[in-house]
C-alpha cells in the first residue's frame, strides 16, 4: 500500500461550483439514473406501444370488425336493384324460396325478392331488419350539413379522457419519481454532504430540471408517435384537427410539470422517511387529479373549459380541448401559458424556500406551515 | 488554519454549544471529544455551514470563511448517507464534479482512493452491496475524493475493525501531512490519545480542554514517577516528594521537579537493582473525566 502523500493538484484553489453547473451535474444523475432503470425503459416502450396500437385501432378498428360485405341473397328480377350499390355480396338464387330458405338459414344476411308496394322491393331479413340494406335500396331525400366540421360530441369526450390521461399519469410518475429521489438523500443523508457542498437550490433546479426533461422526452414521444400513427393511418382527425392541440399540450404539459415537480420536491423534503412520502403528496396529487376529472365532467361546457383553460394546474388539458373544439381566440392559449408560467415561478421560489429548510429536518413529517419558519 | 470564534447555538430553549472557541492546526489531526450531547456534530456542521451559528464566527486563515472555502472542504456527517442503490465509484466521481473536479480527475482520484482503502474491486458494486465496514470505508473516501483542503469528519471510526482502523488513519494523515487541517470526533479516547496531534475537550456545549496531548497532560496532572525496586521505602525520606501510592517495591510519588525525581533514583540505584523508573502518564480517559466533570 502506498504512504506517499495525494498529489496536491497545481491549479490554484478551486471555488465553489458554479450555479449552473452544479445544477447541472444534479440534473444529469437524475437523467442517467432513471434512463438505466430497466423497469422505467420498459414501461415506456409498452406505454409508446399502447398509445400506437391505440392509434391504429382508432383508424383501422371499424374495417378491422365490419371488413366482410355484407351477403345479399337476390332473385334474378331483384338483382338489377342491387348493382351500383356498393359494399354487398349479391347472391342471385333461382327463386323467392330459395331466397328465403338462404336468410334463413343464415347464409345471407338480407334477402331481396319482388313485391307489391311502391318499390316494386320486399327485404327479407332473418330477425333484425337489415337496414343498411334497407337504407341503400330507399330513396333519401337531400341531405344538407351545416356544420359538416363541428366536433362529434363522443369524440370530444374521448381526446378529453386522453388528454387528461396523458397529462396525470406523466404528471404523477415522475412527480413521485422527484419525490423519492429527494427523500432518498434526506433519509439516506446524503444531502448533508451535498448541502456543505452546493446551495440548496441548486440541488432542487437540477432535480426539478432533470426530471423535466425526462416528462418532457416522454410526452413529445407520446405526441410524436400519435401524429405518426395518425401519418400512417392517413387520419384526417389526428392531422388537421390535433396537431395543434397536441402542440399546445405539449408546452403546457412542460410548463406545468415543472411546477408541479417543484411542489413534489418540496412535500418530499418534509418527510424523512420513503414510508411517509404518501400522505406528503397527497395534495399535489389531488392537484393533479382534479383537473383531469373535471375536464371529463365539464367536456361539452364550454363556461368551464373557458376557466379551467387559465387555472394553471387544469390548463395544460384544458387548453387543448379548447384549441381542438376551436372556441379559442388565438392569443388565448398565450395568456393561458404566460398565467402558468408566472404561477411556476411564484412555485418555485414556494418550493424553494420549503426545501432549503426542511432538508435537515428529521423525524416526524415537517408540517408546511413550520417548514416555512426559520 | 480552521478557527471557530465564539460560536453560539441554541435549539429552542436549548443551548447547544456557548462562547466555543477553538483552532484546528494546519497539518495536523486534531481530535474532538466530549460525550454524547455536548455539541460535536453541532460544531461541525456550523464549520460546514450546513448550519449557521447564533453568535460568533468561523474562520479560515484568520479571515471569516467563505462558500467558496468551505465547498473545497472533506466532510464526513454523522449519520452516514450515500446513495444505497448508486454504483460506489460513481457516487464518489458525482461528489467529486459537485465540488467542481472535472470528471476525469474525479475518477483518477475515486480508483486511487478505493485501492488505497481497500475497495480497489468493489467500485462497480451498489454501496448496498457491501459490508457495513466497506460502506465506512467508502463514506471516508466520499470526504476525500476532491482532494479537500480540510477535513471535518463525525465519529470516522466508528463501525470499522482494528485493520480498517489503521488503513483509515492512514489515509488521514497522509491528508494532514499535504497541509490540510483535520478535525474528527470520536468516543473512542485510545483511538485519539494514540492519533490525534491536539484534543479539544467539549462538554454540554462548552470547550472544557483544548491543546497537544502534552500540554493536556501537563496542564491537569502533577508531574508523577513510578519506581520499581527491590524496597522503595526509603523514598519517603525524601524531601520534595510526595508519595502517592506505595505498596513494597512499587512506589508512585509526585515530584516538585525533575531534579527530585533524579535524586530518587540515583539513591534507588545506590540501594540496589532498579527494575524500572518512568515518568507515570495519566491516561486520557482520566483526564477526560476530570475537565468533563
Amino acid at each position: 500500500m502506498s504512504t506517499a502523500a495525494p498529489a496536491r493538484p497545481a491549479s490554484a484553489p478551486r471555488g465553489r461550483t458554479p450555479f449552473a453547473q452544479a445544477v447541472g451535474i444534479v440534473a444529469q444523475r437524475e437523467v442517467m439514473t432513471k434512463l438505466r432503470s430497466k423497469a422505467f425503459l420498459i414501461s415506456t416502450l409498452l406505454l409508446l406501444a399502447a398509445v400506437f396500437a391505440g392509434v391504429l385501432l382508432s383508424s383501422y378498428g371499424p374495417q378491422l370488425f365490419g371488413d366482410s360485405d355484407t351477403r345479399v341473397a337476390a332473385t334474378a328480377q331483384t338483382a338489377s336493384a342491387l348493382e351500383g350499390v356498393e359494399g354487398y355480396e349479391v347472391e342471385v338464387l333461382g327463386s323467392e324460396d330459395a331466397v328465403r330458405d338462404a336468410v334463413e338459414a343464415g347464409d345471407a344476411d338480407a334477402g331481396v325478392v319482388q313485391g307489391d308496394g311502391p318499390s316494386g322491393l320486399v327485404v327479407l331479413g332473418d330477425r333484425e331488419a337489415p337496414t343498411d340494406v334497407l337504407q341503400a335500396l330507399s330513396v333519401q331525400p337531400e341531405l344538407q350539413l351545416l356544420d359538416p366540421n363541428a366536433p362529434d360530441p363522443l369524440l370530444t369526450y374521448f381526446i378529453g379522457i386522453a388528454f387528461g390521461i396523458v397529462f396525470f399519469s406523466s404528471a404523477i410518475t415522475f412527480g413521485q419519481t422527484i419525490a423519492q429521489s429527494v427523500v432518498e438523500e434526506k433519509q439516506s443523508r446524503i444531502v448533508e454532504i451535498m448541502l456543505a457542498t452546493v446551495p440548496a437550490r441548486a440541488i432542487l433546479a437540477g432535480k426539478v430540471l432533470g426530471n423535466s426533461l425526462l416528462a418532457f422526452g416522454q410526452i413529445a414521444l407520446i405526441a410524436g408517435v400519435v401524429l405518426l400513427g395518425g401519418a400512417v393511418t392517413g387520419s384526417q382527425l389526428l392531422l388537421d384537427g390535433l396537431g395543434m392541440p397536441i402542440v399546445w399540450f405539449v408546452a403546457l404539459f412542460t410548463v406545468g410539470f415543472v411546477m408541479l415537480a417543484a411542489l413534489y420536491s418540496a412535500a418530499a423534503a418534509l418527510v424523512s422517511r420513503a414510508e411517509d412520502l404518501g400522505s406528503a403528496s397527497s395534495p399535489i396529487m389531488m392537484l393533479i387529479m382534479i383537473p383531469y376529472i373535471l375536464v371529463i365532467v365539464f367536456n361539452n361546457n364550454p363556461l368551464a373549459l373557458q376557466i379551467m383553460s387559465y387555472v394553471p394546474f387544469s390548463a395544460p388539458v384544458a387548453v387543448p380541448m379548447r384549441v381542438y373544439l376551436g372556441t379559442m381566440e388565438w392569443w388565448e392559449p398565450l395568456l393561458s401559458l404566460a398565467i402558468l408560467v408566472a404561477s411556476t415561478v411564484a412555485v418555485i421560489l414556494f418550493a424553494a424556500l420549503v426545501y432549503e429548510r426542511s432538508l435537515l429536518k428529521t423525524g416526524a413529517m415537517v408540517k408546511w406551515r413550520d417548514a416555512l419558519k426559520r | 488554519m480552521l478557527s471557530l470564534h465564539a460560536i453560539s447555538r441554541s435549539f429552542g430553549g436549548h443551548r447547544a454549544l456557548s462562547d466555543v472557541t477553538f483552532d484546528v492546526t494546519a497539518g495536523r489531526m486534531t481530535g474532538f471529544v466530549g460525550a454524547n450531547g455536548a455539541g460535536k456534530t453541532t460544531a461541525m456542521r456550523i464549520i460546514l455551514g450546513v448550519l449557521a451559528p447564533d453568535g460568533g464566527e468561523v474562520r479560515w486563515d484568520g479571515r471569516p470563511i467563505t462558500a467558496d472555502d468551505r465547498a473545497q472542504f472533506g466532510y464526513m456527517p454523522e449519520e452516514r448517507g450515500l446513495y444505497p442503490k448508486m454504483q460506489v465509484k460513481e457516487q464518489l466521481v458525482y461528489l467529486a464534479r459537485l465540488h467542481g473536479m472535472d470528471a476525469r480527475t474525479a475518477a483518477a482520484r475515486a480508483d486511487d482512493l478505493l485501492e488505497r482503502l481497500g475497495l480497489g474491486e468493489r467500485g462497480g458494486d451498489t454501496l448496498e452491496s457491501l459490508s457495513l465496514g466497506n460502506q465506512q470505508r467508502a463514506q471516508i473516501a466520499a470526504a476525500l475524493v476532491h482532494d479537500p483542503t480540510a477535513l471535518v469528519l463525525d465519529e470516522p471510526f466508528s463501525g470499522l475493525d482494528p485493520m480498517a482502523v489503521e488503513v483509515t488513519l492512514e489515509v488521514l494523515r497522509d491528508v494532514a501531512r499535504s497541509g490540510a487541517p483535520v478535525l474528527f470526533s470520536s468516543h473512542q479516547l485510545d483511538v485519539v490519545e494514540r492519533l490525534c496531534d491536539e484534543l479539544v475537550i467539549l462538554a454540554h456545549g462548552q470547550v472544557r480542554a483544548a491543546g497537544t496531548r502534552q500540554e493536556l497532560r501537563e496542564r491537569h496532572s502533577s508531574p508523577e514517577w513510578v519506581l520499581e525496586t527491590d524496597d522503595a521505602g526509603f523514598v519517603r525520606g525524601i524531601p520534595g516528594i510526595e508519595v502517592l501510592e506505595f505498596d513494597g517495591g512499587h512506589v508512585r510519588f509526585a515530584a516538585d521537579d525533575a531534579a527530585h525525581a533524579d535524586r530518587v533514583l540515583r539513591e534507588a540505584i545506590e540501594r540496589g537493582s532498579v527494575r524500572s523508573f518512568a515518568p507515570s502518564v495519566r491516561p486520557l480517559t482520566e483526564i477526560f473525566q476530570e475537565v468533563v466533570r
